[in-house]
Formats: C-alpha cells, sequence, structure tokens
C-alpha cells in the first residue's frame, strides 16, 4: 500500500498552514518529516489520515489494504492518549472492541502486541502508574494491535527525556528490523530523523512547502555504529532548517 | 586537572545553617478530630442547659431532644417520615439526575441541542424551585407528584450544567484518538466521552444530592402528612423546640449519609485518579 499526497493545500481562516505539498510514501520505509514548529507538520499528518479535511488537493491510498489490517492508517501521539481510567490491556482492548473479534482472538492479540513490546509485566498496569517512556510503548503497541498497514507517528518521542528518547528509538529500530513496518514519522528533532528515516523530507516555515527530500542510504541498524556519516546528513539538514528555523521565531502569532 | 594557581578561598568558620522556608499549605487528613470537636460542642451545649447558662426557652438540652427523639421512635412514627422522605429523596433526585446527564450529553455533544437547550436551561437554573411549587401543585396534584417534581426540578438543572461541562473538558486529544483507530461515535462517547465526564458529573451529584435535601424540607413543609419536613413544620408551628431539634438533627444526618455515599461512588468509579 502506498499513500500519496497531491497538491495539498490547508488553511485554518486566513492562515495558510501549508500550500501545494506533493509526496509519496512507499511501504515498508520510515519518512520523516521535519520543519520548523508551527509550519503545519502536525497538520500534515491529521490529513493524511483522514482526521481533518482538505482545502484543495487530497490524499490518496494506492494499491491493496494488507489483508486482516483492521485500522490501516493507525496513529501513534506525542502525548500518547491513553485512556487513565484503563489499564494497559483495557486500553489495548478498547480500540479491538468496535471490531466483532471473539474475546478469544482479543485476548491473544493483546498479548501478542504486548509480548512483541515487551510488555507482558504490565498487563492490569494503570496509565498513571507507568514512566513516560512506557506510555509511549503501551500506545505503540496499542498501534501495532489493529495491524496498521502505515504508522503516522505525531513527534512520539517529544514528551520524553533524552535517555529515555534514546532507549525508545533503539526499541523503534528493533521494531522495524523485525516488521518492516511503514511509517511516517514528524519531528523537530533532527537527531531522530537522522537515526530512524529512510528518506527525511524537510517542511519550510508556514505556510508548509516541500523544501527537499533527502534519502539516507545507511540501513537503520548500522547508523548507530557509523554516527559519524550521520552527522554530516544531519549538518545538511540543519543547514536548510536553520535559516526557516530562524524567521519562523522571529514572527509575530498573530500576524 | 593540571595544576593552576588559583586563589585559595580559606574555608570560613563562622556559619550558619541555611534557615527552612518551604513546607506549609498542604493540610492533612487528621482521624478522630471531627467527632471529639462534635463532642466537646454537644458536651459543653448540655453543661450550659444545665447551669442554666443557656436558657431552655432559647435552646432545648441535647437530652431533652433526645427524649423527644425516644418519644418519635416509640411512637412508631419514626420510620413511617423517614421512609417517606427517603422514597421521595431517592425518587425524585435519582429521575432528576438520570435526565440532567441525558439533557447534559446532548448539549455537550450536538449543536443544535447546545444553541436551543443551554439557554433553557441557563434560565431555568437560578428559579428557586420552591417557588413554582404552588404550580407544581396544580400539575402533578398535592400529594406525592408535586414534591418528588420539586426534587426533580431541582436536580436536574444542576447536573445538566456539570454534564455538559464535563463533556466539554474531556481530552480532545482522547476523542481524536477513538476517531484515529475508527471507533464508532456510539462508542466514543460510552467508552471516552461520559467514563471522561465522570468525576465532573460526580460532583454535581454533591451539588444536587444537598439541593435535593433542602428541597424535600420545604416541598414537606406544604400539604404533607409524614415525612421529616412535615415532622419540622409541626415541631415549629407548636413551639416543640425539641422535636424542632430532633428534625433538624435528622436531615443533617440524612445529607452526611448522602455525601458518605457519594463518597464511597467516587472512589469505586475514579480509582484510576490515584
Ligand atoms: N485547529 C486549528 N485551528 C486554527 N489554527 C490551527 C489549528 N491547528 C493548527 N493551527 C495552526 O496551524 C499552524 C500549523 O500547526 P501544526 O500543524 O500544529 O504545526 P507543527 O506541528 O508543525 O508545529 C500553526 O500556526 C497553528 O497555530
Ligand atoms: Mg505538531
Amino acid at each position: 500500500m502506498q499513500i500519496s499526497i497531491e497538491n495539498l493545500s490547508h488553511c485554518y481562516g486566513a492562515i495558510d498552514v501549508l500550500s501545494n505539498v506533493n509526496l509519496t510514501f512507499n511501504p515498508g520505509e520510515i519518512a520523516v518529516i521535519i520543519g520548523p514548529s508551527g509550519c503545519g507538520k502536525s497538520t500534515l499528518l491529521r490529513l493524511m489520515g483522514g482526521l481533518e479535511e482538505p482545502c484543495q488537493g487530497a490524499a490518496y491510498i494506492a494499491g491493496q489494504v494488507p489483508e486482516g489490517s483492521l485500522n490501516p492508517l493507525t496513529y501513534i501521539f506525542q502525548d500518547f492518549a491513553l485512556l487513565p481510567w484503563r489499564s494497559v490491556a483495557g486500553n489495548i482492548s478498547l480500540v479491538l472492541e468496535d471490531h466483532k473479534l471473539s474475546k478469544r482472538e482479543s485476548e491473544a492479540i493483546i498479548n501478542d502486541v504486548l509480548t512483541r513490546t515487551n510488555l507482558s509485566e504490565f498487563h492490569d498496569a494503570l496509565p498513571r502508574q507507568l514512566s513516560g517512556g512506557m506510555k509511549q510503548r503501551v500506545a505503540i503497541a496499542r498501534a501495532l494491535a489493529v495491524r496498521p498497514a502505515f504508522l503516522l507517528m505525531d513527534e512520539p518521542l517529544s514528551a520524553l527525556d533524552s535517555q529515555t528518547r534514546e532507549l525508545l528509538m533503539d526499541d523503534l529500530v528493533e521494531l522495524w528490523a523485525r516488521e518492516k513496518f511503514s511509517a511516517c514519522y514528524v519531528t523537530h528533532n533532527l537527531g531522530e530523523a537522522v537515526r530512524l528515516g529512510h528518506k527525511v523530507i524537510v517542511l519550510s516555515r508556514r505556510p508548509g512547502q516541500v523544501r527537499d527530500v533527502v534519502e539516507i542510504r545507511i540501513p537503520l541498524e548500522e547508523r548507530r555504529e557509523r554516527s559519524a556519516e550521520l552527522e554530516d546528513v544531519q549538518q545538511q539538514l540543519w543547514q536548510m532548517m536553520r535559516e526557516e528555523a530562524l524567521a519562523a521565531d522571529r514572527e509575530l502569532a498573530d500576524a | 586537572m593540571p595544576n593552576q594557581t588559583q586563589p585559595q578561598h580559606p574555608v570560613q568558620r563562622e556559619r550558619k545553617k541555611v534557615p527552612f522556608r518551604g513546607g506549609g499549605f498542604k493540610p492533612r487528613p487528621i482521624r478522630f478530630v471531627a467527632p471529639f470537636v462534635f463532642l466537646v460542642l454537644v458536651l459543653f451545649w448540655e453543661f450550659g442547659s444545665q447551669t442554666g447558662f443557656i436558657s431552655n426557652l432559647v435552646l432545648p438540652a441535647p437530652s431533652e431532644a433526645f427524649h423527644a427523639f425516644m418519644d418519635l421512635y416509640n411512637s412508631g412514627l419514626l420510620w413511617k417520615h423517614v421512609s417517606t422522605s427517603l422514597y421521595r429523596l431517592v425518587f425524585g433526585w435519582c429521575i432528576g439526575t438520570a435526565l440532567g446527564i441525558l439533557v447534559g450529553l446532548l448539549i455537550g455533544l450536538f449543536s443544535l441541542a447546545r444553541a436551543s437547550l443551554l439557554p433553557l436551561t441557563s434560565a431555568f437554573f437560578p428559579i428557586p424551585k420552591i417557588a413554582l411549587l404552588p404550580l407544581f401543585i396544580i400539575w402533578f396534584g398535592i400529594g406525592e407528584g408535586s414534591k418528588v417534581a420539586t426534587i426533580l426540578f431541582g436536580t436536574f438543572f444542576p447536573t445538566v450544567i456539570a454534564t455538559y461541562g464535563g463533556v466539554d473538558n474531556v481530552e480532545r486529544g482522547l476523542i481524536r484518538m477513538g476517531q484515529s483507530f475508527g471507533m464508532s461515535r456510539f462508542s466514543i462517547v460510552r467508552k471516552i466521552i461520559l467514563p471522561g465526564a465522570l468525576p465532573a458529573i460526580l460532583s454535581g451529584a454533591r451539588i444536587s444530592a444537598s439541593i435535593a435535601i433542602i428541597l424535600l424540607v420545604a416541598a414537606e413543609m406544604i400539604g404533607a402528612e409524614y415525612g421529616i419536613g412535615a415532622y419540622v413544620l409541626m415541631a415549629g408551628s407548636l413551639f416543640a423546640t425539641d422535636q424542632l431539634i430532633v428534625g433538624v438533627a435528622m436531615l443533617s444526618i440524612l445529607g452526611l449519609c448522602v455525601s458518605w455515599l457519594i463518597g464511597r461512588t467516587e472512589k469505586a468509579l475514579l480509582n484510576w485518579r490515584g
């Protein structure tokens, strides 16, 4: 399955947020979107997943949706979005309950995703008992439970401290090595971008336009060791981002 | 570190501990203080009455009130009064709360309902329902109907306001999460919005329960044969102050019981808040 965005523009009232974006996202690939804050990254992701309607243009799904996928386009949110009154297992069961699965089937799915994310011992814990990193792991497990074709991740690590972020990046790399999931990963953190992205899409400041697409050919599993080469890519990205970020920073909010 | 020539500061012997200036602003629960204060107050009152320091005309002694209570108990009317009141209270409060939650949800979820019902609610909420009692008597009869209706209307409006406020305050991110996983609208309302609004609904229930007790007494003061309100009214018109105290004490205990029940419900349903 492939997602393509064609001539997409979006505005909120008089504010143009995205202007004429054209992109394709390929299966089995992590595409990272970076850009200065407020440039419309989250908006783009919401438009891709059908949570909002674009003013112009559209996002398309091409090809067959994989068999057995309960929710092809699945989000992972920055603030985790776990229901505080449901246990870890309950939060995962929430997104299965509308899918007419038998109790045994959904229990099997829950146990399977908890094992795959190393969360089995937290089956009955409540979100308030978990650290930020654990909460995001639960959110990842919940996303995996509906067998997504594409993961749409909006700054999934931005609410975490830097050590936890490192650990979760390793988890994601390991998960990708095993499952080769497809993802669109939004971040403003260049370190995450070069660690996780097969390609990095650089957006300009508002109204967001595609400024450049940088392919990184180093396999994800080797990136931790080959950080010197990544450093060059990161510098290159930073040069592009710098002026945009500087200009975005000096804009008046209501101008 | 290489040997650097740093100016050496001599260790000063003259020193003071950094003064502590944090703490406070965080009351802790202390057990047994409340019953103790209550007991001291009643003992002081009894002592004052015995010594004549508090005139019996002004306030009957607690022991007299207790006698009046035993009289009531022995006459067999205690349970009659209490059960009649409880029936009206529970019936009126339950229906009023159920309808209030329903309408509050509608206002919280649908633009049309909000545009039409919210101004009505705001207009009716401040009207003292006691003032409408004569109308209720005409509409629902002098019997149980008008009394239950007074309590029902009195609890309905605060529940509506608490519920739609609770719905408004449910995190939008959680609702968006539900939508992003393709949950049906009904599932989102039942599994995300209702539990998310529950804390607000329960604190609304606390307020509406006290309003219900106040209205219960007011309604029973007009044309009721039995009920705590009727008992208090009768005692008042005879200037039987000891019976008056008994009636008032029963109301207070009723209020405490209701508040305890809601507290238990909160503990049971909102234990996820920790
Ligand atoms: N629902 C909305 N209504 C009005 N303006 C919005 C809304 N959502 C986002 N915006 C505006 O659109 C711009 C882009 O927002 P967003 O996509 O969240 O940026 P990013 O995620 O890149 O930081 C911001 O200026 C923001 O204020
Ligand atoms: Mg964002």
